[in-house]
């Protein structure tokens, strides 16, 4: 792990109550601590709570309680104004009576920056975000992920502390979303500013951050990088809403987590499980079938489907347990046959790859 | 025989030619509803208007068969009794003054009440707006010489608003509001103000709030947001109403008549002054011909500012 001197940002405890007929606790005593330049993803479904710590961050939502602190001071009552912070929105939110380069000169001028400083970022931010030549263009002359980089370029032109990003790529397509991940990782590593990004899209969350916090009911449930949320996920739901999971019931004793369907796997369970009947997670990639009766260690099944997707086939085996496993496999040229649907097959689970969960 | 079955089935080509064709012949007939409305209500009492303005006055009102272009000359020129001679109609262009003066003041005193009003409404949670909007309207519905009067009572020498000075040893005398100028504007502005109010709420009623976020996030008071952001995506709502007060208070009639008294004219009641008493119906018809002339102006520089407000800046 690296380590970070330097805290970003700091939410202490907290909470956020919207009142009204029914209450909504969107965020529930969270705390966290942001790390300077890191590239910071908060990934939840929606209605997590993940866009409103987001701006409670920027300033629009003053928290109910708790306190939040930028590089060390308190800003919880600062008005988003006065926040060394920045966020692209969701929508973009450029101002239509206004063209490309005056949207990134906004916050420069409102900053007071003399007009040759305001001229110079602003070419810079153009330059920065390859958009020189659309510069004079009014923001509705542009396409949506022209859009973008302008709003990209109008938050990083204030050079801001902490730049918040929320769920920005979603309104783009497929193949230009994955170009703006490339760009904007690539936006982070030049202006070396911390990126808080919010996304319910687990694959971008994995590509992009240094760490992911994921969120649900308005809590943190785990902070960690993209392998320790992938590999270690601490709980039922993070491992569920990150890649394709199984879910088998295993008795613990110590580091030996005994299958209910078959078989004993060394395992490193988390804080605050006990011995006895416990979940774990096996990732469909991790396991590996052949035809035939199970010989020692391997589990017997039957193939119930068989899904072909290019690159790889999903079989779903049905247990012993009446559990359902499935297993992904890649397609490698020349490799054995996999067993048909309805066939018997052994299933074999690759060591350190049986996760036990908190739930 | 060929040709005979050829021309009895044209090609599915030429069967939508020509029913295109009699759709375009008979398209006009669609707008002659409206046509017909336009001629009888706009265009024809427009022309009488023009060619009553170029004849001579009738000794008991109405006109003389007689091409004159006396009328004209009189609404801004006057001859002396005495030695004859041509001298700007001082009274006609101090009443066109005060209309114009008035009107402004008005179209500014309305729009001082309206935006906090429009924007009170607009951000209301949306159940809400509708009463705000409905409560509006209401004034509308009473009679607007009834509402004049009721004015009337507020600010006369015995009214609301000097008894209640009076009382609470605010004012030692009653003060004169009755047949001021500064009773017609207020008087105009109450009558207007929901027109102002109307345009400037479906303005900020389509006003993306997240731009005022985004505003305040890169480092905007409220102060500068408002002018920067608010008020240029607002502006057309404003301009909007401005044009809607000032018009009609440019040719307002009822309410200088009540609440200015007669010394007070505004170019409404000098029009009909001509038509009345004055005896003088091509004078009136100029008049009236002057003030449209005005109003087409400030229409003009409305769509020339919308216009250009979408083309470039």
């Amino acid at each position: 792990m690296e380590s970070h001197s330097e805290t970003a940002v700091e939410a202490r405890r907290i909470s956020k109550i919207f009142p009204g007929e029914t209450e909504v606790r969107a965020l529930d005593d969270v705390s966290v601590s942001i790390h300077r330049n890191e590239f910071f993803t908060l990934l939840g479904p929606s209605g997590c709570g993940k866009t409103t710590l987001l701006r409670v961050i920027a300033g629009f939502e003053p928290p109910t309680m708790g306190a939040l602190f930028l590089a060390g001071k308190d800003i919880s009552r600062l008005p988003p104004n006065q926040r060394p912070v920045n966020t692209v929105f969701q929508n973009y939110a450029l101002f239509p009576h206004m063209s490309v380069a005056n949207n990134i000169a906004f916050g420069l001028e409102m900053l007071g920056k003399p007009k040759n400083e305001v001229r110079k970022t602003v070419d810079d931010m153009l330059r920065l975000v390859r958009m020189e030549a659309l510069s004079a263009r009014r923001t509705s002359e542009i396409s949506g992920g022209q859009q973008q980089r302008v709003a990209l370029a109008r938050a990083l032109a204030p050079h801001p502390e902490v730049l918040l990003l929320d769920e920005p790529l979603s309104a783009l397509d497929l193949k230009l979303r994955k170009e703006m991940q490339i760009e904007l990782k690539r936006l982070q590593n030049e202006t070396g500013i911390t990126f808080i990004f919010v996304t319910h899209d687990q694959e971008e969350a994995l590509t992009m951050s240094d760490r992911v916090a994921v969120m649900n009911t308005g809590k943190i449930l785990q902070i960690g990088s993209p392998q320790e949320i992938y590999q270690r996920p601490a709980e039922r739901f993070v491992a569920n809403f990150i890649g394709e999971s199984n879910f088998l019931d295993a008795t613990l004793s110590g580091h030996t987590a005994r299958l209910k369907a078959g078989g004993a796997y060394e395992v490193d369970p988390p804080k605050g499980v006990s011995d006895g009947t416990v979940s774990v997670l096996v990732r469909p990639e991790h396991a590996s079938v052949r035809a035939g009766e199970p010989k020692a260690n391997e589990i017997a099944a039957t193939v119930e489907t068989v899904v072909y997707s290019g690159e790889a086939t999903t079989l779903h085996l049905r247990l012993g347990t009446d559990e359902v496993l499935k297993a992904r496999l890649p397609n490698n040229p020349g490799g054995e046959a996999l067993p048909e649907k309805g066939a018997a097959a052994a299933v074999s689970i690759a060591p350190g790859a049986v996760t036990v969960l908190k739930d | 025989m060929a040709e005979v079955s050829e021309m009895s089935e044209p090609t599915a080509g030429a069967l939508e030619r020509e029913a295109e064709r009699d759709d375009n012949r008979t398209r006009w007939l669609l707008s002659l509803p409206a046509m017909i409305i336009i001629v009888l209500a706009a265009a024809g009492p427009l022309l009488v208007m023009v060619v009553y303005s170029f004849l001579t006055p009738g000794d008991y009102g109405n006109v003389k068969w007689e091409f004159s272009t006396q009328a004209w000359v009189n609404t801004i020129l006057q001859r002396d009794i005495f030695d004859d001679t041509l001298m700007w109609a001082d009274a006609h262009l101090s009443i066109f003054w005060r209309s114009l003066s008035l009107s402004l003041i008005t179209t500014v005193m309305a729009f001082a009440f309206g935006l906090p009003t429009a924007w009170f409404i607009a951000t209301q949670p949306p159940g809400k707006r509708e009463f705000w909007l409905f409560l509006v309207t209401v004034p509308f519905w009473s009679n607007l010489l009834v509402r004049t009067i009721a004015i009337q009572e507020l600010i006369r020498a015995e009214g609301v608003i000097n008894n209640l000075l009076l009382l609470l040893g605010i004012i030692d005398e009653p003060l004169q509001m009755m047949f001021t100028n500064f009773a017609i504007a207020f008087g105009m502005t109450y009558v207007y103000l929901p027109l102002m109010v109307l345009p400037i709420y479906a303005a900020v009623d389509k006003l993306d709030f997240r731009l005022v976020e985004a505003a305040h996030d890169l480092y905007a008071s409220r102060w500068r947001t408002f002018w920067r952001v608010i008020l240029p995506l607002i502006k057309p709502g404003i301009i909007a109403g401005s044009i809607l007060v000032f018009i009609p208070s440019l040719g307002a009639y009822v309410t200088p008549r009540v609440l200015g008294g007669g010394k007070n004219l505004m170019f409404g009641n000098l029009i009909e002054l001509q038509f009345g008493q004055g005896r003088n119906w091509p004078l009136g018809a100029a008049l009236s011909l002057m003030l449209m002339a005005a109003v087409m102006v400030s229409l003009i520089w409305y769509v020339r500012v919308t216009s250009r407000e979408r083309s470039d800046v």
